[in-house]
């Protein structure tokens, strides 16, 4: 497939490879400039409570303090999504977490910032903290948010693909569980840090480290109330990300905000445990799942409900919402599929997309189920999935358009390599084999913000000297976005990656791309690269044909070359291509730009889901587990993606290690708990996330199945592979020692307490044991496409629905 | 109040003068400009700081200016000599053992703290060595194998990948 | 970045200078020689002495001396890296080369001194925090504070101890030499341990740990195990001593043993119990259990670190059981 190629498909280096191993790449907080100030926040030490007074006096008497901010000066509020924007840059009446900021203070120095704001008194009325899922569906008032759909309870959604009632009540068997998915944070190893300068043209730049420049950039201009065009937002390299820096925050803002009043630079650079009051991580999530399957191993219908926790602000809140029950059809056909969710309000920092983005825990619940089908069934829980395997160009039950799929061959894959045959309900007691699949998007379909405009743009300038800079708006957060634009560009020109300047994530230079978040890059960029791309080097064809009197597609470009074809020894240099088609057509610049092709979803609420190509991963665990002490370690993870096609083989088993690290954390360690109405651990000592003496081995695979959507064919790998690790490894331990552990994380008091309960006879489980009752609100009723319909909502019910009490 | 401190980094005598409590980390990135040094959580918990004082991979955010005046510091900005990269940064570049790169200087020193004391070390002392130093991106594999290309290649084996 | 409060530092080139300043500045000071525990702990205003006196110059107390027959001084300074790379400590003093490697991290331990690892603060999960968290939940006794949040009914701090090196050493039937101005005294390292989250040293303010005396060594058997969540980076959640003298008569049988555990009270300390149980006795299944049944009525997890408290306490049995089997084998074998 890739032999084609001269780039695509190679494992080189990433164009900055260098650049991180000498100390050269800057980070924010790297940037210094003269005359700089250094300022913090100070952060809120009550859960819930109205602010009642401010008290500067102190630290206004520290010398080198130089300018205070305080929430009333920034009136209005900011949020990532249209329908969410609760957050004020600093908390003005009332605080709700610990950790909330509430003011900040510039100084000579950091220690004179952070004394200063020690000194800053804050006095609160507090008001009944809100800390869990069943304390907020209880609590009327007071309402953490009163935009709340009703109570705490900030956004509900129920869904209906066809009668599920039905397919449930003819179905052999229904299993009906219940799994709780824990809470955990990115962890970026770079804390976020902004810096800002105000020029004296009354522009401001702030460099930062986000994912999200575009957002970032709305946001300042929109508190600030400058003109966007005045303000420039340079997103720096990422220090890390994995979803934790894609909101616009409150000390970017804030940056900017003391940057303009002080008219010096201002730089904020959070503490690792602000970081954690940042959050913005994987939603808590309670779920109940209730999945219809005949005799024969087939599927009829899937009833899925969720509770999300997310915190204190609606950050992608209502997306991650959707996401609880937007991809549970790609994987497997489901005929008919209710999905219902609701998301409350918490005095915790607030949740929002993490690696996986509000799949994760579906994916949790549904793998763990289908094992126990296959248990029941007593069959090969491998042979269960192939028997309900998604089929490639096929419409799912809510809607998903899928393209190319190699499911299939990902899960041979896994089963072969790890010896699955030879060892599933067959190695001794304490070690075990667990499988599970996964689906993912690579991009969504719409924009966070709802228009019409493209969702990436790629600028080309072709320098006489041979040289080409690549402008874009895409942000690297270590997965290599700038390489796959230099990758893409030079395989279409014929030039090297490294002959590729590539400028990105400056919303002065580039062109908008929205961002680092929901797998987007490689695709959209990606396609918007090949356009641009192509535009060029049919602008250097044209002057080259018209040179050399042949047509246009007898030219080839390569090894810094344009070639006659047929006559392979007639060739020019790439700069001398480029000096004749500037001189006859002037300054050589094209532009590519992508747009997401209009969705089959037409539903209110089927917005979120929809992707342009879908990934596919297979996963086997291997564990040991000491039945003394419930400790479970993990030896090795066999792992296979479909990716459509490697850009960069290297690069593309990277990721699929780093996800296999975050979801083998994930799954025994990670967990962002309270107590107290207080993070109780955010540090990088006791927030655990795993050494090098924890990590377990991995096989990966990347599997091709190019989709037509994607550039080159190729689909996203940065999130898809963390998927179906942590229930691999649930059901690995239950074939180990044959109790399930239906919740995350996999401590061992969880698993010896499952094992106790299974020799006293009881459940041989560990999980939730129940489920609140909560009414989810009307039902928007979808037929799936094969009970009609156009992808729309319709009012009445289809005449074979009918109610059935659950 | 500020003290005069006679430091000796990557090969160079350097006078500083910083308060005595500013650790060497803050010195290195705030006082030099040497900001290849990264910081994680500054209470050493991470490994993200680490330089090699005395050849040994420390935390820098953990160490007194005033107590490595006798010492020879390396940061990052000292391993790759007249342009040339050190052989671990090479193999670091050319394997995909940095991902974001923050974490990466860190890994580079204490890997080569490890490479001084143990030309051809196994996987298992490989993790041993790297154990305090955190990486969220790359799940350590292509971190490994880049230790041990480099330790190959430091070995005048230079192995056809 | 979190930072360093300011404080006046000293560099004495002796240890009667040392002793001199502690004399003079005690409480408001304190030694420093790798500084991982302490400089974390002052950055997040935890501690905040005036003073800093530093060990940096005192040469003296960075040997290892001695010879396994007659027994080994081991001085303050000596890092964690030094204790688990020597090789007359790792052959003939195992548990001492084990526990210093289980300690936290590489670089850490090229730092960290056997010292300071003795003498590490008590740990809590409401104390081990930045000023700004603790304000949030009000401050706790051991700092700013006046309620032990792990029991809020409790007159006392009920911080865990978190020394890897302190169970050795008291299985062991180690001595710590303490400096001052008054004199100095060796004593053995079980009293240098109080039952208090606070005050969890015996050893005065003005008194500064110089050296740490290992018994005589010929026969005896010795290992510690470690309960951490992580297989690098964190402080105990439980650590198991054993040593065992074999009778020179009839190595089957023990002349003499200890256990001491760390993590699970405000001190390390020995299972009395189990010095009774192993003398004159063999190491069979029995005793074993009966060693680790005493071992786990000892122990008292609070809900103050890692994991679930009840599951720490079951896990004493377990570890404690293991370390005597696994000496077993060699006693044995």
């Amino acid at each position: 497939m890739t032999t084609n190629y001269k780039i695509i498909g190679k494992p080189l280096p990433k164009v900055d490879a260098r650049a991180k191993c000498t100390g050269e790449t800057k980070f924010a907080d790297d940037l210094f400039f003269p005359r700089m100030l250094f300022a913090k926040l100070v952060r809120s030490t009550q859960p819930h409570a109205l602010i009642r007074g401010i008290d500067l006096s102190r630290a206004r008497r520290m010398e080198g303090v130089k300018a205070f901010l305080l929430g009333n000066e920034l009136p209005i509020p900011f949020g990532i999504l249209p329908v969410s924007e609760d957050e004020h840059a600093l908390c003005i009446d009332k605080v709700r977490f610990v950790g909330d900021p509430v003011a900040a203070v510039a100084a000579v120095d950091e220690e004179t910032a952070e004394e200063a704001a020690r000194l800053i008194e804050v006095s609160y009325e507090p008001l009944e903290p809100i800390l869990s899922i069943e304390k907020a569906l209880a609590t009327q008032s007071p309402q953490i948010h009163d935009y709340a759909a009703e109570g705490n309870i900030h956004k509900k959604v129920a869904l209906q693909f066809g009668d599920v009632e039905e397919a449930l009540g003819d179905s052999d068997f229904v299993l009906d569980d219940l799994f709780f998915y824990q809470g955990s944070t990115h962890l970026p190893m770079e804390q976020h840090s902004a810096a800002a300068k105000l020029e004296s043209d009354g522009k401001l730049t702030v460099w930062s480290s986000t994912q999200t420049p575009h957002y970032v950039h709305r946001a300042v201009a929109k508190v600030l109330e400058m003109p966007a065009a005045h303000v420039r937002v340079i997103a720096m390299p990422n220090g890390g990300g994995f979803g934790g820096k894609s909101d616009p925050f409150s000390h970017e803002i804030v940056a900017a905000a003391l940057a303009r009043k002080t008219g010096r630079p201002v730089k904020i650079t959070l503490t690792r445990e602000e970081v954690f009051y940042c959050h913005r991580g994987r939603h808590p999530v309670l779920m109940r799942s209730r999945l219809g399957i005949n005799k024969d191993g087939t599927i009829t219908g899937l009833d899925f409900q969720t509770i999300l926790d997310g915190g204190a602000y609606g950050s992608y809140g209502v997306a991650s919402t959707y996401y609880t029950g937007a991809l549970q059809t790609v994987s497997y056909q489901i005929p008919r599929y209710r999905f219902r969710g609701a998301r409350v309000f918490t005095n915790k920092p607030p949740c929002g997309p993490k690696r996986g983005h509000g799949t994760p825990q579906p994916r949790f619940g549904l793998e763990i189920q289908m094992d126990k089908a296959a248990e029941r069934l007593g069959i090969d829980p491998a042979e269960l999935r192939l028997k309900n395997l998604v089929q490639p160009h096929s419409l799912t039950a809510n809607w998903m358009r899928v393209g190319s799929c190699a499911l299939r061959e990902c899960i041979e894959k896994v089963l072969q390599g790890s010896g699955w045959s030879k060892k599933f309900r067959k190695l001794p007691t304490g070690a075990g084999v667990g499988l599970a699949c996964s689906a993912y998007i690579s991009g969504a379909g719409l924009p966070i913000y709802w228009n019409d405009m493209p969702q990436s743009g790629v600028q080309l300038k072709l320098d006489r000297s041979g040289g080409v800079t690549c402008f874009c708006g895409s942000t690297d957060i270590g997965q290599g976005s700038d390489s796959v634009l230099a990758y893409i560009v030079a395989e279409i020109l014929g030039i090297d990656p490294l002959d590729i300047r590539v400028v990105t994530a400056d919303t002065d230079l580039t062109p908008v791309d929205l961002g680092s978040y929901s797998s987007r890059v490689t695709l959209m960029t990606g396609n918007a690269a090949v356009q641009a791309a192509e535009r060029a080097r049919a602008i250097l064809f044209d002057a080259v044909s018209v040179k050399w009197k042949i047509p246009k597609s007898q030219l080839i470009a390569g090894g810094r070359k344009i070639f006659d074809a047929e006559d392979p020894a007639r060739e020019i240099t790439f700069a001398a291509a480029v000096q004749l088609a500037e001189a006859m057509f002037g300054t050589i610049g094209t532009v590519g730009s992508y747009k997401p092709p209009a969705s089959a979803a037409r539903y209110k609420g089927g917005g979120v889901g929809p992707s342009p190509a879908y990934s596919f991963t297979a996963c086997v665990a291997e564990v040991n587990v000491d039945v003394e002490t419930g400790i479970v370690t993990v030896p090795c993870i066999w792992i296979a993606h479909d990716l459509g096609q490697a850009i960069n083989p290297l690069l593309a088993i990277g990721q699929a290690e780093g996800s296999v690290y975050m979801g083998l954390g994930e799954a025994l360690m990670e967990e962002q708990v309270f107590r107290r109405n207080v993070h109780q651990i955010p540090s990088m000592l006791d927030y655990k996330s795993p050494t090098t003496m924890d990590m377990c081995n991995v096989v990966t695979y990347l599997v091709e199945s190019p989709d037509s959507n994607g550039p080159f064919g190729a689909k996203e790998l940065g999130q898809g592979p963390l998927l179906p690790v942590m229930p691999a490894i649930c059901n690995a331990v239950y074939d180990a020692v044959g109790v399930r552990i239906d919740e995350i994380p996999i401590t061992p008091e969880k698993v010896l307490k499952a094992l106790r309960a299974k020799n006293a006879g009881k459940p041989a489980r560990f999980g939730p044991g129940e489920f609140p009752p909560l009414d989810f609100g009307e039902v928007r009723i979808v037929p799936p496409p094969w009970e009609g319909g156009d992808g729309t909502a319709v009012k009445q019910p289809p005449a074979v629905f009918r109610m059935r009490d659950d | 109040m500020k003290q005069l401190f006679h430091l000796q980094i990557n090969g160079e005598g350097i006078q500083v003068a910083a308060p005595v409590q500013k650790t060497l980390l803050e010195v290195l990135r705030e006082d030099l400009g040497l900001t290849g040094t990264k910081h994680g959580c500054e209470v050493g918990e991470c490994g993200t700081c680490t330089v090699l004082i005395d050849g040994k991979p420390v935390l820098s955010c953990l160490m007194l200016p005033v107590e490595c005046q006798d010492c020879e510091i390396v940061t990052i900005e000292g391993m790759s000599l007249a342009g040339r990269l050190h052989p671990l940064q090479e193999a670091f570049a050319e394997l995909g053992a940095a991902q974001c790169g923050y974490c990466t200087p860190g890994f580079l020193l204490a890997a080569r703290g490890l490479l001084e004391g143990t030309a051809a070390p196994s996987r298992s002392e490989i993790e041993q060595a790297l154990a305090g130093n955190l990486c969220r991106c790359t799940g350590y594999l292509k971190i490994y194998e880049a230790v041990e290309l480099a330790a190959l290649r430091m070995r005048g084996l230079d192995p056809v990948t | 970045m979190l930072r360093l409060p300011s404080f006046d530092y000293f560099q004495p080139a002796t240890t009667e200078e040392v002793a001199a300043i502690l004399h003079a500045e005690a409480p408001a000071c304190a030694v420093v020689s790798g500084g991982t525990d302490l400089f974390p702990k002052m950055k997040r205003r935890q501690l905040a002495p005036r003073t800093l006196i530093s060990l940096r110059r005192l040469g003296a107390l960075h040997r290892v001396a001695g010879e396994p027959e007659e027994g080994i001084v081991i001085g303050a300074r000596v890092t964690l890296a030094e204790l688990e790379r020597n090789p007359m400590l790792c052959s003939r003093y195992p548990a001492v080369a084990a526990a210093a490697r289980a300690i936290s991290s590489p670089p850490l331990r090229n730092a960290g001194t056997i010292g300071g690892n003795l003498c590490v603060d008590t740990r809590c999960t409401y104390y081990d925090q930045t000023y700004e968290w603790r304000k949030a939940i009000d401050f706790c006794m051991k700092k700013d504070g006046h309620v032990c949040w792990v029991a809020p009914s409790s007159p006392r701090c009920w911080a865990v101890a978190s020394s890897d090196l302190a169970p050795v050493m008291i299985a062991l039937g180690a001595k710590v030499r303490l400096l001052s101005k008054q004199g100095d005294r060796l004593i053995p390292a079980a009293e240098l341990y109080r039952n208090d989250g606070i005050e969890f040293l015996s050893k005065r303010p003005d008194e500064l740990l110089t050296e740490i005396h290992l018994p005589a060594v010929s026969t005896d058997l010795m290992v510690y195990k470690k309960l951490r969540r992580r297989g690098a980076i964190d402080f105990p959640i439980l650590g198991v001593a054993i040593w065992l003298r074999p009778s020179a008569a009839e190595r089957s049988v023990i002349e003499q043993g200890r256990i001491a555990i760390t993590a699970v009270a405000s001190y390390p300390f020995e299972v009395e119990a189990a010095r009774k149980l192993f003398r004159g006795a063999r190491l069979n299944c029995e005793v074993i259990e009966q060693a680790a049944e005493a071992a786990w009525k000892r122990a008292k997890p609070l809900d103050n670190t890692d994991l679930d408290m009840s599951w720490r306490k079951e896990m004493v049995r377990v570890f404690t059981r293991r370390a005597l089997q696994e000496l077993s084998d060699n006693l044995c074998g």
